[in-house]
């Protein structure tokens, strides 16, 4: 019973956080773009604009919601639903924080450690998909639809490379429990070090998993009006949007714990603090990692422009899907090196 | 192929896709209907006229004067211009002699609005491209030309500004130092601008290549402008056929090689560095004139009076009087003026039957003469490739359509 409710009260926290997070993102997203582009930004509801998200997430509520009478009605209403399922189911693997004693009893600050983690992950995000091509195939509207078609074939290409430098870095961890590869980073020992390139492709992978800059094709707005989400209105628009951001929080989660550390960091051991307090510690740095990586993610955003339809397969499959083969191949050569079973 | 199989020869389907008249990349209200092979564009067929305002028939029945705020609203991003042209236009049926100051100051107005047009052409071409950041640093630098214009003449978009004759008033003090100040701030504004896309290996790769157009195709469809020079032909009327006295400065005109979006986009990212270097030897050529003062031509009859003559002498009332009510004749005759417009060239064919108003005004419109080569350019493109085609030819609805 204990169990069951302390797992219930880390869901709720978690799933808050996430959308406080997430909510905060599109604040952060508009500040960081004005602060980019010499403006300022939304500075009206309260002080310095700090209760912007609340005001539009008010505003999409309120907003008329039209169904386009050609749409196809459940399906329509069904692929937001998906986009906002799949993204907030994401955030169940991640290790916030090491975990905290109390009273002899030791809780993992993390919602369950599947041992396929990893995997588990990969197949969540790939049901995100049906989300945008539902929601754009029902639309009827040519400009979804070509929206839907490009962010499917973006995001299926991109996964592949994706897993192929997650493979390689599975070489060097032994094991696909997120918990496992986090506590194996301690300290400094950050796959970063073994795995530069693998580091490299995975991130420019989530990019394309996001739908951000560059590869923000499916919702181009000088293209295709609002790509997959043209037809949308009111708050099924806003589950679009919101989703976006929960997965560009999760992506930025993932990133730092599998290549980053996670909640380690460097003199861990020398700071000589209780366990609990390092905990703690921990899972502030690892919110600072996953801040870092979402500025990252806007920082890119507002300084590149994007990339043609040919150039993104191009990228996809014609260069990071050899270099991530190709990091494989060099992952194999130093995993068997190290082991010392290859002699020089 | 086994000639024994049964297949069935199903025709290719492909979709009809509308882009515009209210798409968020047409910049404007015009229709592009695009058979698409995927994101492939098989055909593309546009359709013009949505804003027609039949400027043509108006001019018919407006006074001289009247007309320029009709020039106005054809390329809105560079009035000034328009307005200039149609000015030497009609004094160019006039007769009339402009002194040297007023032409340097028009050059330095002209080159203005060129550095503003340009401006937003390509800073378009970075927001189509997908990168929003440069438009809005180069944003600011067209507010500051758009205040000098407000000094100048009071408007800012559609502005109306000189006469017949001359200019309606002289530079004053502070549009003085705002032109100087922006000569001072613009050059850094712009390398940032340059730094951010030039060579940036996304921009070059979605540009370069993306809607060429050759030298031939093109000076057979009658381009001119940036988008020629872009092609590779150098053809600039200030430097083939100089009016307001370009023929006393020197500068280059840029052009390309293989008349495509990253082509014309350098080439008008040239042009403002040249635009800048006019100005700065107008504003040295203007220190060396004896002349300190002037601001129009001596003509009364089509230059309005100052108000002080009005109220207090009879010819001064007279003139006014017969201006204002557009009741001045202007010669008989048929004249064809042409400036080089931020588009290309912008030509005015007048023609006069002794009048208060023109007998026929037919204006050449750039923007009509690049949308009729569209098809052609976008042929077999991406989708993506001909939103960029068509910023980066600066086709403005107001010019296109007139």
């Amino acid at each position: 019973m204990e169990f069951f409710l302390i797992k219930l009260v880390l869901v709720l926290i978690v799933f808050l956080v996430s959308l406080g997070v997430a909510a905060y993102s599109t604040y952060a997203e508009r500040k960081i773009a004005a602060f980019l582009q010499d403006r300022v930004g939304p500075d009206r509801a309260g002080p310095f604009g700090i209760l912007q998200p609340l005001a539009d997430g008010l505003k999409m509520f309120m907003k008329e919601e039209i169904i386009p009478t050609h749409a196809d009605k459940f399906l329509f209403i069904l692929g937001p639903c998906i986009m906002m399922m799949t993204a907030s189911m994401t955030g169940v693997i991640i290790p916030w924080g090491h975990g905290l004693e109390i009273n002899g009893t030791f809780y993992p600050v993390q919602i369950t450690d599947i041992n396929i983690g990893i995997l588990y992950v990969f197949g969540v995000v790939s049901i995100g998909v049906y989300g945008i091509m539902i929601g754009g195939w029902a639309s009827n509207n040519k400009y979804s639809l070509m929206g839907a078609i490009r962010a499917s074939s973006q995001m299926i290409s991109y996964e592949l490379a994706m897993g192929m430098a997650i493979i390689a870095l599975i070489m060097t961890t032994g094991t696909l429990s997120v918990r496992e590869i986090v506590e194996q980073q301690h300290g400094i020992h950050w796959n970063i070090f073994t795995q530069p390139l693998g580091v490299i492709i995975f991130i420019i992978c989530a990019f394309a998993e996001c739908n951000r800059t560059p590869f923000d094709l499916p919702e181009c707005e000088t293209e295709l009006v609002g790509g997959y989400h043209t037809e949308y209105s009111s708050m099924k628009l806003g589950f679009y949007l919101f989703a976006e951001y929960i997965n560009m929080f999760i992506s930025s989660a993932i990133i730092s714990s599998l290549y980053f550390g996670g909640y380690n960091f460097p003199f861990i051991d020398q700071l000589g603090l209780s366990p609990n307090m390092l905990s703690m510690l921990g899972t502030l740095i690892f919110f600072g990692k996953i801040f870092f990586f979402i500025f990252f993610f806007m920082w890119v955003r507002w300084t590149i422009p994007r990339f043609r339809y040919d150039q993104l397969m191009h990228l996809g499959w014609r260069v990071m899907i050899p270099l991530a083969i190709v990091n494989i191949l060099g992952t194999g050569v130093y995993v068997l090196f190290k082991n010392g079973q290859l002699h020089f | 192929m086994n000639s024994t199989t049964n297949e069935i020869i199903k025709e290719k389907e492909y979709t009809t896709l509308n882009l515009g008249p209210t798409h968020p990349a047409t910049h404007g209200i015009f229709q592009n209907v695009m058979k698409m092979d995927g994101e492939l564009i098989v055909e593309a067929e546009p359709t013009i006229g949505y804003i027609h305002r039949a400027f043509e028939k108006l001019a018919e029945r407006r006074p001289f004067s009247q007309i320029t705020p009709i020039t106005d609203r054809m390329n809105y991003c560079s009035s000034p211009i328009n307005n200039m042209g149609w000015h030497m236009t009609a004094e160019k049926l006039a007769g009339i002699e402009i002194p040297k100051r007023v032409q340097y100051l028009r050059v330095i107005i002209m080159e203005l609005s060129r550095i503003a047009d340009h401006i937003i052409c390509n800073s378009v071409i970075g927001v189509d491209s997908g990168a929003m950041t440069g438009f809005l640093y180069v944003f600011q630098w067209r507010e500051d030309i758009y205040e000098i214009f407000e000094e100048l003449c009071g408007a800012r978009l559609t502005t109306n500004i000189g006469r017949i004759g001359g200019l309606e008033r002289d530079f004053s003090q502070k549009a003085w130092l705002k032109i100087e100040r922006l000569l001072k701030d613009l050059p850094g504004g712009l390398k940032e601008f340059e730094n951010l896309l030039v060579r940036n290996r996304i921009f070059m790769d979605r540009t370069i290549k993306c809607g060429p157009i050759s030298a031939d195709r093109a000076l057979a469809y009658g381009f001119t402008g940036p988008n020629l020079r872009a092609a590779g032909v150098d053809y600039d009327v200030r430097v083939m056929n100089p009016y307001s006295s370009y023929q006393d400065f020197d500068f280059i005109v840029p052009i390309g090689t293989n008349g495509d979006t990253y082509d014309r986009f350098m080439v008008r990212e040239n042009e403002m560095w040249q635009s800048m270097s006019i100005i700065k030897q107008a504003m040295e050529k203007l220190d060396r004139l004896d002349d300190k003062t002037s601001f129009h031509a001596e003509v009364p009859e089509y230059f309005l009076p100052e108000k002080d003559e009005v109220y207090n002498t009879m010819e001064g009332l007279i003139w006014h009087f017969k201006i204002i009510m557009g009741e001045t004749q202007m010669p008989k005759g048929e004249v064809y003026h042409s400036v080089e417009g931020g588009n290309g060239e912008l030509g005015f064919y007048l023609v006069s039957d002794g009048g208060r108003t023109p007998y026929r005004l037919h204006f050449r419109r750039p923007c009509f003469i690049y949308y009729q080569a569209y098809p052609e350019m976008v042929k077999g493109a991406f989708l993506s490739d001909a939103i960029l085609t068509m910023s980066s030819m600066n086709v403005i609805a107001g010019e296109l359509d007139a």
